[in-house]
């Protein structure tokens, strides 16, 4: 017994997990950090900048909200971001690893195209929309259900389909935008339907992105009572959480899983007809953007909750325009826009330990760290 | 006197949260003693255990090992001070050979020499009695292997003082006599030794002294010698238990599920029951006995419908109005729409029965979700429910939202039980459904159990203790590798003999009954 230690040589901090904390009492720990986040990048940016860090973030809140279009600008891809997440949420919640909302966000786009340049002449606007709506929701849920019927089947691993499924609608993308190359040479579908404008979202409120706003809150709110309330909903929580109960109380397992991934992939093809129709009006391999595996953080730190993701979203995005315009306005690259996203969601996740556990340090009593 | 003690523990209290596991325990241990640590499920045995292994750190109080205080802060602090846990769920590394688990984590300095390891596992092995080959895989090894090579394995990183959560939980009782040997042999080497167990009759048998927890509080110490059953219990509940099974004579008895020429196979098509053939009647229960794997899960599964039966296999059901519904083939959906009333209880309480992470009434509806029209699930009646259970069963839980995964493994089986008697089954099985209960909840349930086929179930009852099965069942049916070795009365059998058949497969046993 050589190596005894004294009695005073308490460790010198504990982490203890803590019994569920009031909602205000957390809201009120992811502030803190979000407050440590900013104070955090502002020495940061004044170390390495010497710019006030205050006019810099003057200048993110400018980059998203300094003038009435762009106000409207980053509530679109508010929207954009939320309705991927609303779709990934349910294939999450059954713990279907769905990294293929690109590739379903693509197929569907290409499919509003489509209806857009060979139906555009012979159907009003309404009519229109509701077949791309239609069609755009299908192409998704088919690229969607594609891998989950090969996992319900087979036990083919989700992941790595979902992925595969990505590079073979960007291959799908390409051909169709080589088909419908408009300029002649110029590699690009160009704006579809300039003109006539047929199969563009509306201006509605005297605002073009009203629809968007509109669609993507009615999905939000289906979507959180389906998870919450509906029997579906419950399947798809308990075939997450355990396989063999879910057969032990008689559900279908391989039913819950394509239909849920049904639906998964029908939601984000219809971010994809969001994001043709009424948003940039074509069609490029780079119309998902990325914004497909975004929003799995945003599903995930949500915890599925669809009202969540909204703040979580608007986060994202707000950070993501800020960025942009610091880097234009005080010439800066992107790198340091880069950084103080990846700090601002490190303290954020940060917040998230400080919720579940408790510090303790030595010789201190309890509630430390709070 | 002083210098016999070999650990002393004053005045430890550790709190999760609002809980408090333990609240300033006090505790002797003597040098060459065996202990049992006895207490009801969530009386803070594990926590206080834990800290003496360095897996969590007291929040006041103090610990002196011969005499010196020390502080626990991690496993490794309790290696140094000679300290060695065997914890209920094994931390072996699957895919290394025993002489790789011993030494894994040592962080020996020079190069690693399996040779000398294979050897003083082998000295280690001699003294107390062991067996362990060095050189076997642990994937290959049966639970009871698993065990003694988790002993070895604080034996060689020169453990004196051993404490053993709950080790017989998953030994047949031979494998237990075994254990008790070691650990006889162990004692008289002067080493200290702390069991976690449940099982009176173990206390009784191996320990030298109990000491009892209730709540979290230390309720006292008495040399086993002086004390039995009926006291100890006492003690741990906090008032008089009886511990006698109520068993009744079977009433109204009629054939219930006919089984015949059931045949299962795994995956791998390794036949795990063979022509099956038994009766199960109304009104009584119809005990299962067998080492461990002998086709126990299988059965009930395939009943329940959760696994492939082959195609000659029949399970007839022969409802209160005496209409037979075949249930070979059928997925559990199937049996459902049939009508048939047929609980289960299965063994993996979390992994099947429940939902871990949902709260109390979401687990209440899983059966009966699919209940009243139109896509939107009814919680109204499963929050009813959740509260009957909770009232009825006296299920300690903060609140009915709280997830069951937070509940202790006594009221987790409360709310698994407590759901499926009150679907009012015609046929109600339950696979090991006092695994790691306490006594008192133990009764409890066997009560549950007598209450339904007073009530006209038939009860299938898969248990491993023989003393339960031979007084709380009305027959036994004893499987033995895959097959029925025979069916017993259980009011007319012996403990000799039903261990007997456990082991040893009779020549054309099955056909009887």
């Amino acid at each position: 017994m050589s190596k005894q230690k004294s009695a005073s040589h308490e460790p010198f901090v504990r982490m203890s997990k803590r019994d569920g904390l009031p909602l205000w009492k957390s809201l009120g720990v992811r502030l803190i950090g979000l407050t440590l986040a900013l104070i955090v990048c502002a020495v940061i940016i004044y170390a390495l900048t010497k710019l006030n860090p205050l006019r810099v973030y003057a200048a993110m809140v400018k980059g998203a909200f300094g003038t009435n279009k762009r106000v409207w600008v980053t509530i679109r891809d508010i929207m954009m971001l939320l309705c991927i997440a609303v779709g990934l949420a349910p294939a999450f919640k059954m713990r279907f690893w769905n990294i293929g909302a690109e590739g379903q966000i693509l197929v569907g786009g290409l499919a509003a195209a489509a209806c857009m340049i060979y139906l555009g002449k012979s159907m009003p606007t309404i009519a229109l929309l509701v077949v791309m709506f239609i069609f755009s929701m299908l192409a998704g849920g088919v690229w969607g259900t594609i891998p989950a019927i090969f996992k319900a089947k087979w036990n083919a691993n989700e992941t790595l389909f979902t992925l595969m499924m990505n590079y073979i609608a960007i291959q799908l993308t390409s051909f169709f935008v080589a088909k419908w190359e408009n300029p002649f040479g110029s590699n690009t579908v160009g704006i579809i339907n300039q003109m006539t404008k047929a199969g563009w979202f509306p201006t509605v409120f005297g605002q073009m992105y009203t629809l968007n706003v509109i669609i993507v809150m009615i999905l939000a709110v289906l979507m959180y009572l389906y998870l919450r309330y509906s029997k579906q909903g419950y399947e798809i929580a308990v075939v997450g959480e355990s396989e063999n109960t879910a057969r032990y109380a008689a559900i279908n397992v391989r039913s819950v899983i394509i239909r849920t991934m049904a639906i998964s992939g029908a939601i984000c093809g219809i971010a994809g007809f969001i994001a043709v129709a009424g948003a940039s009006h074509t069609i490029s391999t780079s119309t998902a953007g990325g914004r497909g595996f975004t929003a799995i953080i945003v599903a995930w730190l949500a915890q599925f909750n669809t009202f969540i993701m909204v703040g979580i979203s608007a986060l994202l995005v707000f950070l993501q325009k800020g960025a942009i315009e610091i880097a234009s306005q005080f010439d800066l690259n992107d790198f340091v826009s880069e950084m103080i996203t990846g700090i601002i969601l490190f303290f954020i996740l940060g917040s998230e330990f400080f919720i579940n556990y408790k510090i303790r340090f030595r010789g201190g009593k309890k509630e430390a760290g709070k | 006197m002083e210098s016999s003690i070999a650990i002393r523990m004053v005045n430890i209290t550790k709190t999760f949260g609002e809980v408090v596991a333990n609240d300033k325990v006090c505790l002797d241990i003597q040098r060459g003693e065996i202990l049992s640590l006895l207490g009801e499920n969530g009386s803070g045995k594990t926590t206080l255990m834990n800290m003496l292994a360095g897996i969590y750190f007291p929040d006041s109080g103090e610990i002196t090992i011969n005499g010196n205080p020390v502080t626990i802060a991690s496993p490794k602090d309790a290696f140094d001070l000679h300290i060695g846990m065997i914890h209920q769920h094994f931390k072996l590394v699957d895919v290394l050979t025993a002489a790789e688990n011993i030494i894994l984590g040592l962080n020996e300095t020079t190069v690693v020499d399996l040779k000398r390891v294979r050897e003083a596992v082998k000295q280690i092995c001699d003294r107390y009695g062991f067996v362990v080959d060095p050189n076997k895989k642990v994937y290959d090894m049966s639970v009871s292997e698993k065990q003694t090579l988790e002993i070895v394995k604080v034996l060689y990183r020169g453990a004196d003082i051993l404490i053993l959560d709950e080790p017989t939980a998953v030994l047949t009782p031979q494998e237990t006599q075994k254990l008790f040997c070691v650990m006889r042999n162990m004692k008289a080497d002067g080493k200290s030794i702390i069991i976690i167990t449940h099982k009176l009759h173990e206390v009784m048998e191996i320990s030298d002294r109990v000491a009892v927890l209730r709540k979290g509080h230390y309720i006292g110490d008495v040399p086993t010698a002086e004390t039995n059953a009926q006291k100890l219990t006492e003690m741990m509940v906090g008032r008089a238990v009886s511990l006698d099974i109520e068993r009744s004579e079977p009433v109204n008895r009629t054939a219930r599920l006919v089984v015949n020429n059931l045949n299962v196979c795994d995956k791998d098509g390794v036949n795990r029951l063979t022509d099956v053939q038994f009766t199960a009647y109304s009104g009584e229960i119809l005990g299962v006995a067998g080492i461990s794997g002998s086709g126990q899960k299988e059965l009930l599964e395939a009943i329940a419908g959760l696994q492939n039966c082959r195609d000659c296999s029949s399970i007839e059901f022969i409802s209160e109005k005496g209409e037979k519904k075949q249930l070979s083939g059928m997925h559990p959906i199937d049996i459902k729409r049939l009508g048939v009333a047929l609980a289960f209880v299965p063994e993996d309480r979390l992994g099947m029965g429940l939902v871990g992470s949902m709260n109390l009434t979401d687990n209440m509806m899983l059966r009966s979700y699919r209940e009243g029209k139109g896509p939107v699930a009814n919680r109204k009646k499963p929050k009813k429910l959740a509260e009957t259970v909770v009232r009825d069963l006296e299920v300690v839980t903060p609140g009915l939202n709280t997830p069951v995964r937070r509940l202790s493994g006594g009221n987790v089986q409360k709310v698994l039980v407590g759901r499926e008697i009150s679907m009012e089954p015609q046929l109600l099985m339950s696979a090991y459904a006092v695994r790691g209960l306490d006594i008192n909840t133990s009764y409890n349930i066997y009560h549950l159990l007598s209450e339904q086929k007073k009530r006209g179930a038939a009860v299938i009852f898969v248990g491993e203790d023989l003393d339960v099965l031979l007084e709380l069942c009305d027959r036994i049916m004893v499987l033995c590798a895959g097959r029925v070795n025979d069916i017993v009365d259980a009011r007319a059998t012996t403990k000799d003999e039903v261990g007997y058949l456990m082991t040893y497969l009779k020549e054309g046993g099955k056909d009887r009954e």
